[in-house]
């Protein structure tokens, strides 16, 4: 059997943690492999070991036959094997092929041929069916087509073994749709690609074969036509995994959170969200879809006083928080789970006991009068991470080291536990495993049961279906219907959220469906 | 709690090896140019440690580098490069000695804790412009501590000129009220200007650190300066945490300036160009890696070879050598990523063996 890629035996350790122990991986020229594992099971670390990234403790790898020493992405890139990051790498200012071209820059006669590259460019993107114009400016295009991008960029560079980390973990259903079918393409055209992913779904729809992390060891590698998303899923976890779906008694109570023809304009100053109402209840969570882009930001910013509202009311519990400051809304009780959790939800270079203050910091027990209780902060995260099975080396591990899932579990902990009236969740389980979104949404319906509002904005429809007790469509920064999940199905929801009516919908700009 | 500890050594040693990389280019230095380094360096020891005069001169350069070093320091810790202290400094000073010599008849105990305070205050508010203009209109604090600093050198000098000129191109002497000497201080050092103002920069320090550790204060500024859009989305007040922290870095700042008037001058001269200390602070505080111990060693290093000159110079090296020396160091110290990344491989071999 000849394997393109073959990690044998690879070990490496982190700062109290074992993150890769024992790891043999092997890849089958031409076929789709998946890697699934739990969040912090160390697929991203053995990752970034065949890219070069880190060194392994132990093991090696052979490519194509031969063992090689990866010592830098640059000797990766040599043995074709090229990488598209879960957090893209592109300037936003360049074009589609000076992004390509970067680093790797055509030359004749000193200077850059970039009408050469623009040809090569456009040749791969028409070749793998990518559908990417050469010219565009990067923060022009959508995001499913900026990681179009990275992946021209790896082909650009001759890589014929592709790692996706997440790759759709940023990425609406149809443009998951396209990246599935973009990848068939490659393999089809010889390329051999490495794909770690949460989504059974999509490990189902893909993969040729899967190779199982629990806890730094390789469980099993299993071919996928073989087995079914269930044995996966107790595979990955070491336990049987139930599905959630909010099943308590639809019970709504008084009114916490109420919009009134609310409007907010972005940095381009545009109407983004546009005379929007909506309410949400006690004891119900309402389910936001959309397609990207349509006002879900900006509502959500305005609604904790991050970006100012043009006009009209928002009213907590009927406290009116109309560009309210921050903190204020915070304190009266509004929890807030941001979208990107880089850069709004954690500071990455503080430990994680003091992103679980981070809120909360000023207030007793963890200060009084302006003097911290270190003590009571480590207390805090303690019971934190323990409540909400982060896993981390320890408190003092800056966030930064914790893997993407952890980081998420730990914002969700932190938010959660403050227990507001309001909660906020913005894509709460991008990235997290099967295990701790089976947790999240017991949380999220937990805190429904005890009489809590929340607000759920997602790109997955299964979840938003799952968990909503009612579902608000937006389109162009209105709602322009409300469903109940029990009467509606994830076609009509993708139609609806393309501007479609429904027979009978609502008038634009009321909240309908009551 | 192991891999912490592991970290915290790492972090101390980055700049020690830097000093002795500094010095080791330094000597190879030397003997290309024909001068033989032990001497040099023996002689530099010899003169800060074993010569009690110039051990209290060496401190005395200290003390303000100190409490330069901590203002840049303290600024950096929130993202904010404070290169305005040269300005607070200057205010800071011409406060104090204003201050000391309007009031000269107030008791000691009083007047001297005033000046300080006043110092800090005329200090704190030079730095406060800057950090109003960086959080309102979003001005570049490095632009604009520029600029600051020249209005306070030419300012200071008209103020001097107009109100408080005596002969020698100075302001009078400040009253013995509020002089921070003590014979004491300056018997046992050979009659140095030694004098109390090294506590006054080592609560500074203290204070510092307890601020930046201790207080919901610190724990903001820091975060900001790690991540301002979490802190914002945190309920922090961005804008009020620049300026606050741009004020507290310009008090230090001001009671470096009170240091120099209150200790080592007793009178504030008409400068003709910038003192300097301001910018070495900032040299201070790579070094001394934004932490309050480390601001006190970095300044008691630069002392120490500012001291050396002399000895140096007896040797007839040109003191420009020990300017090159500094300059090593501090070339070393900012390339910490390759030190550091040094350290790790020699961890990870040990680590295997
Ligand atoms: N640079 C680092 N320093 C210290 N620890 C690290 C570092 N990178 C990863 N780790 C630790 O190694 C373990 C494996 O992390 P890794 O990122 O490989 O997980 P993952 O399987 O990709 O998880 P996720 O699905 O959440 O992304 C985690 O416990 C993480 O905290
Ligand atoms: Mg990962």
């Amino acid at each position: 059997m000849s394997y393109v890629i073959e990690m044998r035996h690879i070990r490496k350790e982190f700062p109290g943690i074992v993150a890769n122990d024992d790891i043999t991986l092997q890849v089958k020229q031409g076929e789709i492999h998946a890697l699934l594992g739990e969040n912090g099971a160390g697929k991203s670390t053995l990752m970034n070991i065949l890219f070069g990234l880190y060194q392994p403790d132990a093991g090696e790898i052979v490519v194509k036959g031969r063992p090689v020493k990866i010592t830098s992405p640059n000797v990766a890139g040599e043995l074709g094997i090229g990488m598209v990051h879960q957090h893209f790498m592109l300037v936003d200012k360049f074009t589609v092929t000076e992004n390509i071209i970067l680093g790797a820059e055509p030359r004749s006669g000193g200077r850059i041929d970039i009408k050469t590259a623009r040809e090569k460019v456009r040749a791969l993107s028409e070749q793998y069916g990518l559908n990417v114009d050469p010219d565009k400016k990067i923060r022009d295009i959508s995001v499913g087509m900026q990681q179009r991008v990275e992946i021209l960029k790896t082909l650009y560079r001759g890589a014929d073994i592709l790692i996706f980390d997440e790759p759709t973990a940023v990425l609406t259903p149809h443009e998951i749709r396209e990246l599935i079918k973009i990848m068939k393409r490659l393999v089809q055209e010889g390329k051999s690609i490495i794909l770690i992913t949460h989504k059974l779904k999509e490990i189902m729809a893909v993969a040729d074969r899967c190779t199982v992390i629990r806890r730094g060891k390789a469980i099993a590698t299993v071919n996928v036509a073989e087995t079914n998303p269930t044995e996966l899923a107790s595979m990955m976890v070491g336990r049987d995994v139930a599905f959630t779906v909010n099943e308590e008694p639809y019970q709504p109570k008084e009114e916490v959170l109420k919009i009134v023809d609310l409007t907010v304009i972005d940095n381009r100053r545009v109407k983004v969200v546009d005379r929007l109402n909506l309410t949400v209840k006690a004891g119900e969570i309402v389910g936001i879809a959309g397609v990207d882009g349509n006002g879900q930001t900006e509502l959500i910013e305005a609604i904790t006083g991050l970006r100012k509202a043009e006009s009209g009311k928002i009213f907590l519990k009927n406290i009116d928080i109309t560009n309210k400051p921050v903190r204020k809304i915070i304190e009266l009780g509004v929890g807030h789970i941001p979208e990107d959790r880089h850069k709004h939800g954690l500071v990455l270079d503080f430990s994680i006991g003091d992103n679980m203050v981070l809120e909360t910091y000023y207030r007793p027990p963890f200060a009084r009068a302006g003097i911290m209780n270190h003590d009571k902060v480590r207390e805090h995260a303690r019971r934190l991470i323990g409540d909400y099975d982060v896993r981390t080396p320890s408190i003092d591990t800056p966030a930064r080291a914790l893997s993407g899932g952890n980081q998420q579990k730990a914002i969700i902990a932190r938010e959660i536990d403050r227990d507001p009236d309001l909660l906020i969740a913005s894509q709460p389980t991008r990235g997290l495993d099967i295990g701790a979104i089976e947790f999240i949404h017991k949380r999220l319906i937990e805190q429904r049961k005890k009489g809590k509002a929340i607000l759920l904005i997602s790109l997955e429809l299964d979840e938003i279906m799952n968990l909503s007790d009612r579902i608000a469509v937006i389109y162009n920064g209105k709602i322009i219907d409300m469903v109940k999940p029990s009467e509606t199905n994830e076609d009509e929801l993708g139609l609806l959220m393309t501007g479609h009516k429904r027979k009978g919908g609502a008038s634009h700009g009321n909240e309908a469906g009551e | 709690m192991e891999t912490k500890r592991a970290n915290k050594w790492i972090n101390a040693l980055v700049p020690v090896i830097a000093v002795i990389l500094g010095l080791l280019v330094g000597a190879v230095i030397m003997v290309i140019s024909g001068y033989n380094p032990f001497e040099a360096y023996g002689s530099i020891f010899q003169m800060v440690f074993l010569t009690p005069y110039y051990a209290g001169e060496t401190i005395v350069t200290m003390i303000p580098l100190i409490l330069s070093g901590l203002s840049v320091a303290f600024a950096f810790r929130t993202g904010l490069f404070n290169i305005g202290v040269e300005g607070q400094l200057l205010v800071g000073w011409l406060a104090s000695v204003a201050f000391a010599i309007h009031f000269a008849d107030w008791p000691k105990l009083v007047l001297i804790p005033l000046c300080l305070l006043v110092a800090a205050l005329a200090g704190g508010l030079w730095g406060l412009i800057p950090g109003l203009l960086k959080a309102r209109f979003y001005v570049h604090e490095v632009i604009t501590t520029i600029m600051m600093n020249y209005i306070a050198l030419y300012s200071t000098n008209a103020i001097i000129r107009q109100f408080l000129y005596a002969d020698g191109e100075r302001t009078p002497l400040i009253p013995d009220s509020a002089s921070l000497s003590s014979n004491f201080l300056s018997n046992i050092t050979g009659g140095s200007r030694l004098h109390w103002g090294i506590l006054v920069a080592l609560l500074g320090a203290v204070i510092m650190w307890f601020l930046l550790w201790r207080t919901t204060l610190g724990y903001e500024l820091r975060a900001i300066g790690f991540n301002p859009d979490a802190s914002r989305y945190a309920g922090m007040n961005v804008a009020r945490n620049i300026i606050t922290s741009f004020a507290i870095a310009g008090g230090f700042a001001g009671v470096a300036g009170a240091m120099l008037g209150l200790g080592t001058y007793h009178y504030m001269s008409i400068n003709a160009s910038f003192t300097g200390i301001g910018f070495d602070g900032i040299a201070v505080a790579l070094l001394g890696v934004n932490t309050a111990p480390g601001v006190v060693i970095g300044a008691a290093l630069f002392a120490a070879l500012e001291t050396g000159e002399v000895s140096m110079q007896s040797l007839g090296i040109p003191n420009d050598l020990v300017e090159i020396i500094i300059a090593l160091i501090i070339f070393f110290v900012a390339s910490h990523y390759m030190i550091r990344w040094t350290l790790d491989r020699f961890k990870k071999g040990g680590a295997a063996r």
